[in-house]
């Protein structure tokens, strides 16, 4: 294994893992690493979310732990978590044959396209709270969606200069359809051969309960409603005080605080549309204060 | 002769645009054509999931130049005349145009020089022109360009004539130009490498080679034929969906339709439930069994012919269903764990509209009119009828409805069935939403159409509360629609409803006309009828209308009631003509005439024919065929009255004003079965 390329297929997640950081690793990207908060995709990583904005050319990928409270099933479903895995590339400018070099993702993740059913099918991505939109489509595999594929337009209420193409693969689904499994929890998380192999459901499922129960259940709501004023408030001092990058981690927390509340059902449909408004405003306005700090660093 | 063909390679289109774009690019390219002057016998266009591609031929090799001279206006004419005519002759001052005296007077001339030359000259930029103006729904720019198209463009093969074109398309920024060309790619998949093509017949024989198939309608039968194919061989019937198969032709170059199985654990929830969920998320098929019940197979069409058969790509999709379904029936397990009326306060926290208050407050409303409503429709109970009324919106909020939004009603039916509701209850909640559109079916149970009816009515009543009344092309809230749906309630049950008895303003009984009208049409009904008998005002019964109309119109259809429709005419028009003359005339004529001033037989015969007419106690009855026999035996004397009696008689005014009384007594007869002076010809 001294040679990256020459990895062999995953059996695992973790070598699923693997792999794609070693191939969008050759493909130029820089490897990064999770970010340390709580977020409800790969989007919400400033990786993306501001490196897509401002004139400097930006390849990176990183895997990035993803919460989605209202996807909580306490571990009845075998498709459907509320905590999971994101593998995201962010090309910017997106190369002529980004279509190409994400296919030879697939292969180099063991889809054989000579045995699948691969097709891309149109998906506009929005994300209201993120007030950013672009172009793509679902990458489906035998019927099942593996990847998202946008071409961002526009991040942050903000009309992107270059354009990122933005690759995501939902590792966990992606997993099930490459080692044919029917659920997630029978998922290998090591190799099988492994001197403890673990699955996981072994590294999993507890925490799937236990945060079901958190989010539909137990939050309280109260200190939420906190949370989120408090958030909301020091992302808007932090902007005021020109720190764009401490201002975004606040609008990431706000943004997580109101999916939790949300999940819990305290919040009716028509406060709904204001959170989310409001969470778009601090997005907005951090997006705003980090391109200044990118056109003044360029100029 | 020549062929121009031309194809724009790109990353995957968006299925719901390709025919579309195909249809705007071909007409573009004709427009440029028309417009440099250049001929051409036929002209097709085509997409795929890749390309938009175009052939037209019979072009000519070279156009000859082309002298023309237009003639503009009057030399001195006003400034916006000038204005048009430059525009129009492509110049920017009159210095480039010349005077020339006509004989008529003088006239600014513009001389239009077109430069001829080799057609391939022309072409680029009719090209360029007709990509700029292509109207993607939704575009967008990629790399660091700033040319949009809707998705990445890779490539363009321009032949004409078998050579390539001159020309290129910049993206902007740092990226290359991407040349006219004379090369294109096959099947994503199922061919490497790049093609050369000649011309379109190489072009389309070639793409076939490399698993393209070029033409949509043609996918279509493909898809069509082996899927039938497949599911009469396990004795099912593939269920016929147009927009899925249109979608689905979207979705491949190269379709491979293939047969997959529903797992048997989900074969109990509903069949619409399993439907929607195949059709929307999966885009597959449903098939049927002989007695029409959903069958255990679905179809899926492949966009690629896989080594093993396709074996692993329908155990990855029947994979992917049994997930999606058992989200299904997740939702369809925990909803029924929760009565339909449990779920009502939930409705306080949806907003239906800003002005009009919370679906909750809707229902209440909705209660509140079918409860009356029900008065009206035999056979409908107020228990009932008030109970599915005050549900029929529950299942909105239940986990089913909230991921599939089109089952609203659908799933509402099956929990009342489920909590063993009367299924009279259930079925109304089920129905209350139709009929959707024409083609739609139309409640007829009882409680059903009570509340079918109040549903819509609430629409049409709040929004025309608030001011949001559909404009000629705005119907957000697709009152049309609602409006539409009580006709065809009302009329094809014989519902004896009042409208008026449920609102007050005029104009949205117009508006009910209108809709009338537009509905009525297909049947052969006249609109002039229509209209004739509206404007007798005051009806609201539209059962009562359209037999009235009915009456009108067949008895219009014979010759009596064409001459009597004569006869009217002459009599109206002699009216009015004197009305003109003298203004205070009306007043004088009105009433009935004195019988002791009439001096002609045909006078007393005309009135007392009129006088014996029971048309009130007829219409009162609705007996418009009645009411009609009666106007056909007016014929005879008033043919007579005018063949023999002069009306405007001029030496004795008494003698005029009591005839024009008469003729305007006609016309108040006539008039009380439907206003004839609306009648055209």
């Amino acid at each position: 294994m001294s040679d990256p390329s020459a990895r062999l297929k995953p059996t695992c997640f973790q070598e699923l893992i693997l792999t794609l950081q070693d191939y969008w690793a050759a493909q130029g990207c820089l490897i990064l690493q999770p970010f340390d908060m709580e977020m409800g995709a790969g989007t919400f990583h400033p990786a993306t979310t501001l490196r897509a904005l401002g004139p400097k050319p930006w390849y990176a990928a990183y895997v990035q732990p993803s919460r989605r409270p209202k996807d909580g099933r306490y571990g009845d479903n075998p498709l459907r978590l509320q905590h999971y895995y994101q593998f995201q590339a962010i090309l910017k400018p997106s190369p002529s044959d980004i279509l190409e070099r994400y296919l030879s993702s697939l292969e180099a993740i063991g889809i054989d396209t000579s045995l699948h059913d691969i097709r891309f099918v149109e998906d506009d991505w929005e994300s209201p709270t993120l007030g950013a939109w672009g172009l793509g489509w679902e990458v489906w595999c035998d019927g099942s969606e593996i990847s998202q594929f946008t071409y961002f337009q526009q991040v942050g209420g903000i009309e992107v200069g270059l354009v990122s193409g933005e690759i995501t693969y939902g590792l966990e689904r992606l997993a099930v359809y490459l080692f044919d499994k029917k659920s997630i929890y029978d998922l290998p998380f090591n190799r099988t051969d492994s001197e403890v192999p673990l699955t996981y459901c072994d590294v999993f499922l507890e925490n799937e309960r236990e945060q079901s129960a958190y989010n539909f259940e137990v939050a309280d709501t109260d200190m939420l409603f906190r949370h989120f004023a408090d958030a909301e408030k020091e992302c808007i001092r932090l902007i005021d005080r020109k720190l764009p990058l401490p201002a975004y981690e606040q609008c990431i927390k706000a943004s997580h605080v109101f999916n939790l509340l949300d999940a819990r059902g305290v919040i009716s449909v028509t406060e709904r549309q204001s959170y989310i408004l409001r969470v778009r405003e601090l997005a907005k306005a951090c997006c705003e204060a980090w391109l200044a700090t990118q056109t003044a660093e360029a100029a | 002769m020549a062929e121009l063909l031309l194809e724009l390679l790109s990353e995957e289109i968006p299925a719901r645009m390709q025919t579309r774009a195909a249809e705007d690019l071909k007409r573009l390219v004709c427009d440029g054509l028309k417009a440099a002057g250049l001929e051409f016998s036929d002209a097709r266009a085509f997409a795929t999931p890749r390309r938009l591609a175009l052939v037209a031929d019979g072009l000519p090799t070279a156009r000859a130049d082309v002298r023309e001279e237009k003639r503009g206006p009057r030399v001195g004419a006003p400034d916006q005349a000038v204005q048009g005519f430059l525009k129009s002759a492509g110049l920017t001052s009159l210095d480039q145009a010349e005077k020339r005296d006509t004989g008529k007077g003088e006239f600014w001339f513009a001389i239009v020089n077109k430069k001829g030359g080799p057609t391939e000259a022309a072409l680029p930029g009719i090209i360029d022109a007709a990509m700029r103006g292509l109207p993607w729904p939704k575009s967008m720019k990629w790399g660091s360009g700033t040319m949009t198209w809707v998705r990445p463009l890779q490539s363009i093969v321009a032949l004409f004539d078998g050579k390539v074109l001159p020309g290129e398309v910049a993206p902007g920024g740092a990226m290359a130009p991407i040349k006219f060309g004379d090369t294109t790619r096959g099947h994503r998949f199922l061919s490497k490498g790049e093609i050369k093509v000649s011309g379109f017949a190489d072009y389309a024989a070639k793409l076939r080679t490399a698993h393209v198939i070029l033409d949509a309608a043609e996918r279509k039968k493909i898809v069509l034929a082996s899927a039938e194919k497949l599911c009469a061989e396990v004795q099912v019937s593939l269920k016929a969906d147009e927009g899925l198969l249109e979608e689905v032709a979207g979705l491949v170059e190269w379709p491979v339709p293939l047969l997959g199985t529903i797992d048997g654990q989900f074969m109990d929830v509903p069949p619409e439930v399993l439907i929607v969920s195949m059709r929307t998320h999966q885009r597959y098929f449903a098939t049927t069994k002989p007695d029409g019940a959903l069958a255990n197979r679905f179809v899926v069409v492949a966009n690629n012919v896989a080594r093993d058969g396709g074996r692993t790509i329908v155990d990855g999709n029947e994979r992917v269903l049994r997930s999606r379904l058992a989200d299904a029936k997740f939702f369809w397990d925990q909803d029924r764990k929760t009565r339909l009326e449990d779920r009502l306060p939930a409705l306080r926290d949806i907003v239906f509209h800003a002005k009009l208050g919370t679906q909750a407050e809707r229902v209440e409303r909705i209660a509140g009119l079918a409860v009356e409503i029900a008065k009206f429709v035999p056979g409908a109970d107020v228990g009932p009828v008030a109970l599915a009324a005050r549900l029929c919106k529950a299942d909105l909020v239940s986990g089913m409805v909230g991921e599939f939004p089109e089952l609203q009603g659908v799933m509402g039916r099956y929990y009342a069935l489920g909590e063993k509701l009367p299924a009279a209850v259930a079925d109304a909640i089920g129905d209350h939403y139709a009929p959707a559109g024409p083609n739609d079916r139309c409640p007829s149970a009882p409680v059903s159409i009570a509340v079918a009816l109040a549903d819509k009515l609430e629409s049409l009543i709040s929004f025309w509360s608030i001011g949001e009344k559909p404009t000629g092309s705005r119907d957000p809230y697709a009152l049309r629609r609602a409006a539409l749906g009580i006709i065809r309630i009302v009329v094809e049950n014989k519902i004896r409803l009042p409208l008026k008895h449920f609102f007050k303003a005029d104009d949205l009984m117009e508006f009910f006309a209108e809709r009338l009208k537009v509905q009525v049409r297909e049947k052969g009904v006249r609109h002039d009828v229509v209209d004739a008998v509206f404007a007798l005002g005051g009806e609201d019964d539209l059962v009562r209308l359209l037999a009235r109309v009915e009456a009108v119109q067949s008895f219009l259809g014979t010759d009596a009631g064409k001459n009597l429709l004569t006869a009217y005419g002459r009599a109206v028009n002699i009216v009015r003509v004197e009305e003109r003359k003298d203004k205070a005339l009306a007043a004088k004529i009105a009433g009935a005439p004195d019988p002791t001033l009439f001096e002609q037989e045909e006078e007393r015969a005309l009135f007392s024919r009129l006088a014996a007419l029971s048309l009130s106690s007829r219409i009162k009855s609705e007996d418009f065929v009645g009411a009609m026999n009666d106007l056909a035996g007016l014929r005879a004397p008033i043919d007579a009255f005018f063949e023999k009696v002069t009306v405007n008689v001029t030496d004795n005014d008494q003698l005029r004003l009591n005839r024009l009384k008469l003729l305007n007594q006609i016309r108040a007869t006539m008039d009380s079965v439907a206003d004839f002076s609306k009648i055209e010809g």
